[in-house]
């Protein structure tokens, strides 16, 4: 008997067509979790540094989290991993919805699909039951219309069902994979689904999940459930409304906006429009927002509402998710909200990544202003702002003259064009669009984010600590006063003495050796909800969660029965997080591509920047070079990793982190 | 036939209110796994969401009755501009669809209302207020219930005939 996992993978070989099912090694539980640790695992094992985003051999791994399909709530994201076209490194976006839990029903902790189809296919699970079936009439359909087609072509109304549009199918580097309410986006994952012709993956099961100790964990999930009760009626009061909630970070319900379209950049990331939330804006967006939404929805088995039926005129129904609702309209500076709830329903049908797009197509419309791009690029453009944004979005979607150019992503569009076009690449970190803040002064926390984590994608990363330090003494003794979910009293100490101005504040303040602990506290809780397919949202995204560092190895004792203490939980993440580490720097990941967009901040301090890295990576156990150390290796068994790093000429011989 | 006071159980359903997590699916299928909490699987769930995400339906239905024949009629339903399924309000299980059927035996599922807790587990650990729990006393006749092996074998012998069950059931005693 497994317990919480299901203890099957299915492999599919699409250039063969074969099918099979894999009992796995129950010690890979023990020793990476589920989820993101055992993804890496199987990338490492069998996926070698030469291969690229398109080749037949790049491995495209579908995963539950180890605690998906068991009470646990929000328990729900499926985490898609891949090497990115976009980055050449192993990506690993995840989504919610349906799908993870479904799988896992279904007797399966992951499907690892290889090879390239011949034809365009999707996959059809029915618990013991797999088919590789054509899908030519899928050819060119949307991704929200490819899950209601192929539901009812089943006739099994419950199937749930992942799916690329237009974009994946031509290979377009932001593509995403579109499921139930969410898509997994980051990295281009719908274009190595388009690469490898696979349109979709259905999957229906009606198996049951096992619990080691099923009444002890319902017990702790009871504790769980009084602090998610609590939580939702007492929202934290020192903070602004959309942080002070649990859930991710349940966008759909605010329509205060005045925070992200003030301290965020419009346009490609360069214009910051502070003033812009007017009374009439805030009128015209709540009224817009209140009128599209025909009601909130969740994930499976989350008792937050991040998420909404969209139902407005002129636009087929479709479900939107958290920040979709800004990034169109902030990005082509078109300032009523009707444009976003438009616009988003054709670029999920395309299947287009939400952050990454926007960023593209303003950088477009830059490239063209600054006369880069020429009448002839824009040859059939509409001159208003959203006509253009449609536009362009279709241009690249279809791989259309710029579009073409455009659907690589603006690092490597920004390369092909030439022509001083790179200057206003400015926004990226390992080629990858990050959110799009420019802000006055650095923050070491933030940096030491963006540079360094392996999500590369900085919305993905951030934490349970406060973005920003409250000018207000009284409300930070008062925030501190109740926050079980840290991982040592000291650092109430750290936030009780961090100012916005003066000697304790940004940059010098938190000092780079507390910044390390908390990134790394911050890291390695997001690193347990991506094993456990937890959502962010109620784990490592948001203040003071309903899971935290205290309570999660309560429940993965009591669902899988290996009786893991906090020290064992923190050991195995950090096992799987330097295994995807030295993954990434066998492929030439290095301190040189460690560093945020270059006017991420105003106000740059080289010195303390380098500063930052080295103290980080040797608190982390890195070289100098941001590699993991033989000794840290052999202390999570990873010796293998570190002879494959010397074998490499990445790591040399008996190299640790002060010899450097 | 006497007549006797009885408690009637009840859970009311305000499904505008439903955000389709399906949590009740979730918790009720863990809570009636032998032992208790063993198992999760909402196929094996006395409450089920009937979902049509894009159409707005978000209908949890909870088990009734098990019925041996299907019904004749296959209507549809237009509520608030909605069409619902022709079975979707339906709490039967039936011979004509998978729903309410333990997945494994292919047996009746029916709500029991969890009893011995003090309310059906699909109600307290609904967040949104869907699910509402009522009970009233009303004059019924008295009745003798079925136990829940009872409406199993119930169903088996209509499905097998009663010979058949019979014979299964004197073979594997003899087997031990």
């Amino acid at each position: 008997m497994r317990y919480a996992e299901a203890g099957y993978n299915l492999e599919i070989d699409l250039t063969r067509g074969n099918i099979e099912r894999v009992e796995t090694d129950p010690d890979l539980m023990a020793r990476h979790l589920g989820g993101l640790g055992t993804s890496v695992k199987i990338h490492y094992d069998r996926v070698p540094p030469e291969t690229q985003a398109f080749d037949p051999e790049n491995l495209l791994v579908f995963s539950n989290g180890l605690l998906c399909g068991t009470p646990a709530f929000s328990a729900n994201r499926t985490l898609v991993s891949f090497i990115s076209p976009q980055t050449h490194l192993l990506a690993y976006p995840m989504m919610g919805g349906f799908w993870a839990s479904e799988l896992k029903y279904a007797g399966y902790d992951k499907v690892i699909v290889r090879g390239k189809s011949p034809k365009l296919i999707y996959i059809w699970i029915h618990n013991d039951k797999v088919e590789i079936r054509d899908a030519s009439h899928l050819k060119g359909k949307g991704a929200i219309e490819t899950q209601e087609m192929i539901r009812a072509e089943l006739n099994e109304p419950n199937a749930q069902v992942l799916a690329i549009g237009l974009g994946g199918e031509n290979r377009c580097f932001t593509a995403s994979i579109e499921q139930s309410r969410s898509s997994s986006s980051r990295g281009g994952g719908g274009a190595v689904l388009g690469d490898k012709n696979l349109k979709a993956i259905a999957v229906r099961g009606t198996k049951p999940v096992h619990l080691a100790r099923g009444a002890e964990f319902m017990e702790h999930l009871k504790e769980v459930r009084q602090y998610i009760d609590f939580r939702n009626e007492n929202p934290i009061p020192e903070v602004m409304p959309i942080l002070s909630g649990i859930g991710s970070p349940q966008m759909m319900k605010h329509v205060d906006e005045q925070w992200h379209t003030e301290a965020f950049a419009w346009g490609n990331a360069r214009t910051r429009r502070k003033g812009f939330w007017t009374k009439e804006i805030e009128e015209s967006w709540e009224k817009s927002q209140r009128s599209a939404i025909k009601r909130f929805i969740s994930c499976y088995n989350c008792p937050q509402q991040c998420g909404a039926l969209i139902n407005i005129e002129g636009v087929p129904p479709y479900m939107i998710k958290c920040f979709s609702k800004l990034t169109y309209a902030m990005a082509a500076h078109v300032d009523d909200l009707d444009f976003s709830w438009r616009i988003c329903h054709k670029a999920f049908e395309y299947g287009l990544d939400s952050f990454s797009t926007p960023q593209i197509l303003a950088f477009g419309i830059e490239l063209y202003e600054a006369g880069i791009l020429t009448d002839e690029d824009f040859k059939g453009c509409p001159t208003d702002k959203e006509g253009r944004f449609f536009w362009l979005l279709d241009r690249v979607a279809r791989r259309e003259g710029i579009g073409d150019v455009l659907a690589d992503g603006t690092y490597w569009a920004a390369r092909r064009i030439g022509n001083g076009a790179e200057a206003f690449d400015h926004n990226t970190t390992k080629k990858h669009e990050q959110m799009n803040i420019k802000l006055g002064m650095l923050d070491p926390m933030y940096f030491l984010m963006y540079a360094t984590n392996e999500k590369i994608s900085i919305t993905q990363i951030e934490g349970n600590w406060p973005q920003a330090p409250f000018p207000d003494k009284e409300k930070r003794k008062s925030f501190v006063k109740n926050w079980p979910q840290l991982p040592n009293d000291r650092f109430k100490e750290y936030f009780l003495q961090w100012e916005p101005r003066g000697e304790k504040s940004n940059p010098e303040f938190p000092t780079p050796d507390m910044c390390s602990e908390i990134v790394d506290w911050m890291e390695m809780l997001h690193n347990i909800d991506d094993a456990l397919g937890i959502c962010a949202g109620m784990g490592s995204f948001c203040l003071k969660p309903p899971y935290h560092i205290h309570n999660y190895h309560k429940l993965v004792s009591a669902a899988t029965g290996m009786d893991v203490g906090q020290e064992d939980l923190k050991t195995i993440v950090k096992r799987s997080r330097n295994l995807h580490r030295a993954f990434n720097n066998i492929r030439g990941m290095c301190r040189a591509d460690e560093k945020p967009p270059e006017d991420h901040w105003k106000h740059r301090f080289p010195e303390l920047e380098e500063n930052l890295l080295t103290t980080y990576y040797r608190f982390k156990g890195w070289t100098d070079e941001g590699v993991p150390t033989r000794k840290l290796l052999e202390e999570l068994d990873l010796d293998y990793v570190a002879d494959d790093l010397e074998q490499r000429g990445i790591l040399k011989n008996g190299q640790d982190n002060q010899e450097n | 036939m006497a007549k006797i006071t009885k408690k009637i159980k009840t859970i009311k359903v305000d499904a505008d209110k439903c955000n389709g997590c399906r949590t009740c699916e979730i918790v009720c299928s863990a809570h009636h796994s032998t032992p208790r909490y063993s198992t999760v699987n909402p196929a094996a769930s006395r409450i089920h969401v009937i979902t049509r995400r894009l159409r707005d339906i978000w209908l949890p239905v909870f088990a009734g009755e098990y019925t041996p024949a299907e019904c004749n009629g296959r209507d549809k339903y237009v509520i608030d501009g909605k069409e619902y399924d022709e079975c979707a309000f339906c709490r039967a299980a039936c011979p004509s669809r998978d729903l309410f059927k333990d997945p494994d035996s292919g047996l009746p599922l029916k709500c029991d209302m969890c009893e011995g807790e003090d309310m059906p587990l699909c109600v307290e650990w609904c967040l949104n207020d869907v699910l509402i729990y009522e009970e009233r006393e009303e004059e019924v006749d008295e009745e003798v219930l079925l136990d829940e092996m009872e409406t199993g074998l119930e169903a088996l012998m209509e499905k097998f005939g009663r010979d058949k069950v019979e014979s299964t059931l004197n073979r594997m005693s003899r087997n031990g």
